[in-house]
């Protein structure tokens, strides 16, 4: 009889990790951040598939890595928050419950599945001006193991994180404008990226959940309106 | 929430049949000699105008002769531009708009983009024809849906039938117990191309109409400040029309009645 290959659990998880953190550090980053307004999600995108997206009236995402796991990621996060809202009510459907899911839904597939998803993501919410325990604004990430965190100011995925980190840690503000965010998000996205070229509208995908808005808070920016932002 | 649903697609309520049945209103049980005992809505109606559709409802539910309610809205915005009125037993239609604006705003942040206006209306027939059962037993959702297409740049609106038959209708329809008499007073008002102020004041007659001839239709309730729910749905999106205009054309509709009938 033939002795089955033996792998311990710490090499087969560590394999797993590096295997993951290959795929998804020769993306590009993305960056949420808060401004004034709510709060502001750019990502480096030239292409038309979407990488960030609205998941419920205050809650947005935005995935780097492999396009066909972070899609399906947030497919089934809007799933998860329209049969939420509609058995309960819109109010009940929160970020962090939805943030956790997501890390046991991830975490569940890096420990079962012989391939772990080559994602990561960001789960945003903008605050209720409506209730006193509601106003803050709630950044989540998660990684490719289900690792979740919450983040203040800024929150960073995707390609060079360590440096597009650096620089919004020297620049951030509170109470930035728009404007300022997006120019903040793109300096900081230029940093992290080794083509030493400016990114501009046509090569930024650019959302903001928006306090002020009735319902539906997500908003997509046109190229034009990104343009507008950027030269203010 | 699990990597691999068992639901792959953009509907949310094939997603509810799919993962959540139990979510889903099931009426089978149902018998129709408790017909009399659950609030109906009454008389709803859509019309066209030049810059798009308006829908109206009067506010009144019935169960069997008594008041159920005074102030029920039977207009609702299923998404940013188009409309669903309903008519027919409270509960099952009120759930049916809840789920089709939740479908609405589901395939849209699925897809990417909206359903076409004619996708809208289509998917609506479906979700009634599911309803067919129920209907049978008395149960019956008759809304009318109406919108603005936004490709065409006009106001379109259609009416059903319980089993999820789907009929535009080119100028206006009424529908619910006092539809017969809107749809006459409908009739006689309605010109292509009106404006919108000329529109709500033709709604607030035939529901008026309605009230005088149906005891179920609600109509204006100037004592107790009830006015019915009149929905714009144009190129800028569905609006509601102000209680202060439906007011002004009630009393104008009031004077004009005192004046034996003389229009101005």
């Amino acid at each position: 009889m033939s002795m089955p290959f033996y792998a311990s659990p710490e090499q087969i998880m560590a394999d797993k990790a590096e295997f993951a953190r290959k795929g998804i550090s020769r993306g590009k980053s993305i960056i949420a951040l808060e401004y004034d307004g709510g709060v502001l999600m750019v990502a480096e995108n030239a292409t038309s598939l979407s990488k960030i997206g609205e998941i419920y009236d205050r809650i947005a995402f935005a995935g780097v890595g492999k396009f066909s796991e972070f899609d399906q990621l947030r497919k089934i996060g809007v799933r998860f928050a329209d049969t939420k809202g509609y058995a309960y009510s819109r109010e009940d459907v929160a970020g962090q419950a939805l943030a956790n899911a997501y890390s046991q839904a991830i975490g569940e597939v890096f420990t079962r599945e012989m391939k772990p998803l080559e994602i990561e993501i960001i789960v945003a919410e903008v605050g209720d001006d409506r209730w006193e325990d509601h106003r803050k604004n709630s950044l989540y990430r998660v990684t490719f193991d289900g690792f979740i965190s919450d983040h203040a100011n800024y929150c960073v995925i995707g390609g060079n994180v360590g440096d597009v980190e650096a620089e919004l840690a020297n620049s951030f503000q509170d109470g930035l404008s728009a404007g300022e965010a997006i120019r903040l998000g793109q300096q900081a996205l230029d940093t992290g990226s080794e083509r030493g070229t400016t990114l501009d509208e046509s090569t930024l995908e650019v959302c903001i959940l928006d306090r002020k808005r009735e319902g539906r808070k997500f908003t997509r920016m046109s190229t034009e309106e990104v343009k507008g932002l950027l030269e203010t | 929430m699990s990597w691999r649903g068992n639901y792959q697609g953009a509907s949310f309520f094939e997603l509810l049949q799919v993962e959540q049945p139990q979510l889903l209103p099931n009426l089978s049980a149902w018998s129709d000699a408790a017909n009399s005992s659950i609030p109906h809505g009454t008389t709803v109606l859509a019309m066209r105008y030049d810059d798009g559709v308006l829908v109206a409802g009067d506010r009144l539910a019935t169960a069997g002769h008594s008041v159920a309610s005074r102030d029920v809205v039977k207009v609702f915005a299923t998404d940013s531009h188009s409309c669903m009125a309903i008519s027919g037993a409270a509960g099952p239609s009120i759930e049916m708009a809840r789920i089709l604006s939740v479908e609405l705003e589901h395939y849209e942040k699925i897809e990417g983009q909206s359903l076409e206006l004619d996708g809208k209306a289509n998917k609506l027939s479906q979700m009634i024809r599911q309803n067919l059962p129920a209907a049978m037993q008395g149960l019956a959702v008759v809304p009318l849906f109406a919108g603005f297409d936004l490709r065409r740049r006009s106001g379109r609106l259609w009416k059903f039938d319980i089993t999820g038959g789907r009929y535009e209708e080119a100028e206006f329809d009424a529908t619910g117990s006092g539809g017969l008499y809107a749809r006459e007073t409908i009739k006689q008002g309605w010109r292509a191309g009106m404006d919108q102020a000329k529109a709500t004041r033709l709604a607030v007659d035939a529901l008026t109409a309605a009230a005088d001839e149906d005891r179920a239709t609600g109509g204006v309730d100037l004592e107790r400040r009830i006015f019915p729910v009149v929905k714009i749905c144009s190129g800028a999106g569905v609006d509601d029309c102000r209680e202060e205009e439906i007011e002004a054309a009630y009393r104008e509709n009031l004077a004009r009645r005192a004046n034996g009938g003389s229009s101005e």
